[in-house]
């Protein structure tokens, strides 16, 4: 019971937190100047949001192949923000940036 | 949960609004790959995982690079930006009276369990598991023939866009990525999960939810991010392997529902062989499905033309 009451507290902070740093970038990617530090302010800050609600729902999860697969989602989603974002950057960059 | 699911709705009318309303057709397309994100979502509420595996890759994925596509393509070609969205009256009203039609159709269906029972009873008889595999492989096999026809159709009627006899050149512009950039990683590091991810999906579609159009176009997306990344070249038609590759689905599911007439008509599986049939026509539909889709994104052959 009281493993129970653990297990949601930590998903509820986490996932929680996780949401904070979803806010943030999104404040980021409204209110800053150029597209560099649009992208800045979103990668990183959503790439961690999305960490904390993968490690907040693995506190949920029945079985360790859940926690994999929460995890492989994160690594993938990192895998492709980080890419995507060395990308428009390029672009920008190349365009003269804005 | 009722909060959830009204916040969906309203986001889901917010983002098609932004789609259709909003200026700049870049802009458009972005709301449009939201919208459909929003109702994959909205599908995985309602208990269809199935559709919503479908409409997360086909809906927002597929469509949205075909739409950035054609977006990108109407910048090379120097078309004009439209200031503002301007409402064309007749459709709008024409828009209207559909969905208002749409809308007395689904409060007109009487709440029950629809033909899920039928279904139910016919499972043990088609081979497979998964009632929505059932359906589309076996009881509506025609339809998803169909389908399959239709797919290769839009791609042969992309092929006359290619300009003075280019058509056997390879599909679609010269991609240019720097050899060891950031693409060319990403491009070595994902298509080996996305193999393993849409091998499962056709496999997991026997009993769970999945299949071919989903697996398809996951293999598809491999294929356009090696090409993309410069790491294969793109198919051309010049080669017979890429012919066979487009056609061997359609095709083999075509002779499979002629060689049913044997056991009592067109598309009848014999219920001994039925799951083997099914699988052989999902293996092969697979194949040809990510290759038109990955063709389609690739778009008309244009190297050819630069030269």
């Amino acid at each position: 019971m009281t493993l129970d009451l653990l297990r949601a507290l930590a998903s509820y902070v986490l996932t929680g937190a996780g949401l904070g740093f979803y806010l943030a970038g999104t404040l980021g990617l409204l209110r800053f100047p150029d597209t560099f530090s649009r992208l800045h302010a979103l990668t990183k800050a959503d790439n961690l949001g999305l960490g904390m609600l993968a490690l907040g729902l693995a506190f949920q999860a029945q079985t360790w192949a859940e926690v994999a697969k929460l995890a492989l989602i994160w690594a993938l989603a990192l895998l492709a923000a980080g890419t995507v974002a060395q990308l428009v950057s390029r672009s920008a960059l190349v365009r003269g940036g804005r | 949960m009722a909060v959830f699911d009204l916040a969906l709705c309203a986001l889901i009318l917010l983002a098609a609004t932004a789609a259709v309303a909003g200026p700049g057709m870049f802009r458009a397309v972005v709301f449009f790959v939201v919208y459909g994100v929003l109702i994959a979502l909205s599908w995985v509420r309602l208990g269809m995982p199935d559709v919503a595996l479908a409409e997360a890759a086909i809906g927002a994925g597929l469509t949205g690079i075909l739409l950035l596509g054609a977006v990108g393509r109407l910048a090379r070609a120097g078309a004009d930006e439209p200031e503002a969205p301007r409402i064309d009256w007749p459709v709008a009203l024409a828009t209207v009276a559909v969905a208002a039609l749409l809308v007395w159709a689904v409060l007109s269906i009487a709440p029950g369990p629809g033909l899920a029972p039928q279904v139910a009873g016919m499972l043990p008889r088609t081979g497979v598991e998964n009632p929505v595999t059932a359906v589309l492989l076996n009881l509506r096999a025609w339809d998803t023939l169909l389908e399959s026809v239709v797919l290769l159709a839009a791609l042969i009627g992309l092929w006359p866009l290619a300009r003075g006899g280019a058509w056997l050149e390879p599909a679609g512009p010269l991609h240019h990525a720097l050899p060891e950039g950031v693409l060319a990683g990403f491009g070595k590091l994902l298509p080996p999960v996305a193999l393993l991810v849409g091998v499962y999906l056709v496999w997991a579609g026997a009993s769970q939810p999945g299949g071919a159009f989903q697996g398809g176009t996951v293999l598809a997306a491999a294929g356009v991010l090696c090409i993309m990344a410069g790491l294969v070249r793109a198919p051309g038609m010049a080669e017979p392997l890429w012919r066979f590759a487009l056609l061997v689905g359609p095709a083999l599911f075509l002779a499979l529902g002629v060689a049913g007439l044997v056991s009592g008509g067109f598309l009848v599986f014999p219920q001994a062989l039925a799951k083997g049939i099914i699988l052989v026509i999902e293996m092969f539909l697979t194949l040809s499905i990510a290759v038109t889709l990955a063709l389609m994104v690739l778009g008309p052959p244009e190297s050819g033309a630069a030269q």
